[in-house]
């Protein structure tokens, strides 16, 4: 079996002459909380479709949980909470959540087991007798999240799971995530609230105009610090130098100094850095360290050229 | 199977949830319900009438027949209403309210969720036709003790039509919009009406151009042929020989119009689930 939960390379849709996804090129790898960045519009809903084979893809290959796009078998293992959904409102909780593990062919004990298992987990237990369309918008959002969860699934999609809820669902949502992961669920989630995704997700990738533009693993990045100079000069010889601490090394003029950033490990580089310049004989006007948020992350890989979807 | 059967298990708490099964079986009741009133007076007329000895026997046995039919041609219109209209929004609506993307992406065929979804509205049009069609004709038996000729096979050629027509309307739940789909499907129920028609009047007036233009009809929507031959089995005998109305048939279709319904509903079924198969959701 493999080890990725999800790989695809050049998946692609167009819809007529317009091009939904371009270049859809990313590993998720099993057990993983994976996040799906980008602005409205950047095709993420589509490239999620197109995971899950409601969308034919144009042009490229997939493997989801190590089978091709659209094995009706291996979709036994997947769940998925959609964006815009509107459930089978004449049901209640209980045989809404039912209905779905039939679906997915869960036998009849292990699936009335299953249905009070997730109703505490989305702490809907008192309103499973309920039917659907009294249920408030997050009571239906948190009965999809079950829903998605019914068949104990390895790899689970969800499209912005926590639009619609109050900040009590969201942190309710979250504690859910943390604990699929820890149960070794794949989860690729397709959110725009970076807070989140920055307390969630192990990895992510950026998508900007139908490309992922970027996949990096958060913890490196979270743990990684970055370091930013105002040097009284500085010159190839001198990035070199800096470039033996950390990484991405970038300098740009600064009034009458120049700004230096770059990545490192950890704190304790700071003096040691220092402690080089010196040796160096450069100016040192200001070092200081910072933690760079996904937020600052994302519009520096966005650009400045993105405006609001 | 098993997923048919739960997909069409679904569709049967559909049709109750929306209330869809509760309103047919009132609306339905209250026909029988008219009908058997209507049937009773006439009846009642009909045997005042004859004690006077007014009206022979065999008239009033014709009379009696013809409200029979009659009850049974505004069955054949409740049928049709029903084939097109309850699994009209079944596709293009969970289409378009995005709770066809939870269904699909279970590890079942989209084959399987049209045919559960077929399968239901079937049984629910084959019920509702033989409550309807039973309750016309046992009124009929009950009141006045006329039997129809062969009402089984009749029943069978109405269910026939039913079919046709509620295949027509998922096929067109596929790609078309609820409202687009209704349209299309009514038109072309509308369509064979009048082919219907012309072919009867063609071959009462010995006009082979109006006879043909209705067996084209026939051909492109074989609904209206088979309620001439579900009329033509149940019509008592002497109805024949009166002259054209709905449902006194002179021109009967051919066993070769069954074949062609048969094969049509099977072409159509087809065509819906490649289209349903193939398209982006």
């Amino acid at each position: 079996m493999t080890e990725l939960a999800i790989e695809t390379s050049g998946l692609r849709k167009e819809y007529g002459t317009k091009i939904a996804v371009q270049d859809l090129t990313l590993t998720v790898h099993r057990s993983e909380v994976f996040g799906f960045l980008g602005p409205n519009g950047a095709g993420k809903t589509t490239s999620m479709k197109m995971l899950l084979g409601l969308v034919r893809p144009t042009a490229g290959q997939a493997r989801v949980l190590g089978e091709p796009l659209g094995n009706v078998p291996a979709r036994a293992g997947v769940g998925f909470l959609p964006e815009h959904f509107r459930f089978q409102d004449w049901l209640t909780g209980r045989e809404f959540l039912r209905f779905h593990g039939r679906l997915f062919g869960v036998p009849a004990k292990t699936l009335t087991r299953r249905i009070e298992d997730l109703l505490g987990q989305v702490d809907l237990l008192d309103a499973g007798d309920r039917k659907l369309r009294e249920y408030s918008k997050g009571m239906l959002q948190r009965i999809g999240l079950a829903q998605a969860l019914i068949n104990t699934p390895r790899l689970v999609f969800l499209d912005e799971p926590t639009s619609g809820l109050d900040p009590l669902g969201r942190l309710l949502v979250r504690d859910l995530i943390v604990r699929l992961r820890t149960e070794g669920t794949t989860v690729f989630l397709n959110s725009h609230l970076l807070s989140e995704v920055e307390v969630t997700c192990d990895r992510v990738a950026f998508v900007k105009r139908g490309s992922v533009v970027r996949q990096m693993s958060l913890a490196e990045q979270t743990g990684g610090m970055e370091v930013i100079l105002r040097l009284g000069a500085s010159d190839a010889r001198l990035l070199q130098g800096l470039a033996r601490f950390g990484r991405d090394v970038h300098s740009t003029p600064d009034g009458t100094a120049v700004g230096v950033s770059l990545q490192v490990e950890g704190e304790e580089k700071l003096p040691e850095i220092a402690r080089w310049l010196v040796g160096q004989g450069t100016d040192i006007y200001s070092l200081s360290m910072g933690k760079k948020s996904l937020e600052a992350l994302f519009l520096e890989v966005m650009g400045e050229d993105e405006r609001p979807g | 199977m098993n997923g048919i059967l739960t997909i069409a298990h679904l569709t049967f708490h559909e049709a109750k949830g929306r209330r869809v099964v509760l309103a047919a079986l009132i609306l339905g009741a209250a026909f029988l319900l008219i009908f058997a009133i209507g049937f009773h007076q006439i009846y009642q007329d009909g045997v005042a009438n004859n004690h006077l000895s007014i009206m022979p026997r065999v008239e009033q046995r014709v009379g009696l027949g013809f409200v029979a039919m009659a009850g049974l041609y505004a069955v054949n219109f409740l049928v049709v209403m029903m084939a097109v209209l309850t699994p009209i929004d079944t596709l293009s609506g969970d289409i378009r309210s995005g709770t066809i993307q939870t269904l699909v992406t279970k590890p079942i065929h989209r084959e399987t969720i049209l045919l559960g979804k077929w399968l239901a509205f079937w049984i629910i049009l084959a019920v509702y036709l033989v409550m309807m069609a039973g309750g016309v004709l046992l009124i009929v038996y009950a009141v006045s003790g006329i039997q129809l000729p062969d009402a089984p096979t009749g029943i069978a050629f109405m269910l026939l039509e039913g079919t046709v027509l509620l295949t027509l309307s998922i096929l067109g739940g596929t790609r078309l919009s609820t409202l687009a789909n209704g349209v299309t499907v009514l038109g072309l129920y509308a369509l064979a009406f009048i082919g219907g028609w012309m072919e009867q009047i063609g071959s009462l007036l010995g006009n082979g151009t109006a006879q043909n233009f209705g067996i084209i009809t026939s051909l492109l929507v074989p609904t209206e042929a088979m309620w001439q031959l579900a009329a033509y089995h149940m019509q008592p005998p002497l109805m024949r020989d009166v002259a054209i109305t709905p449902f006194s048939i002179t021109s009967v279709p051919s066993t070769g119009m069954v074949v062609w319904a048969v094969l049509y509903v099977v072409v159509m079924l087809l065509i819906a689930l490649r289209q349903f198969r193939t398209r982006d959701l």
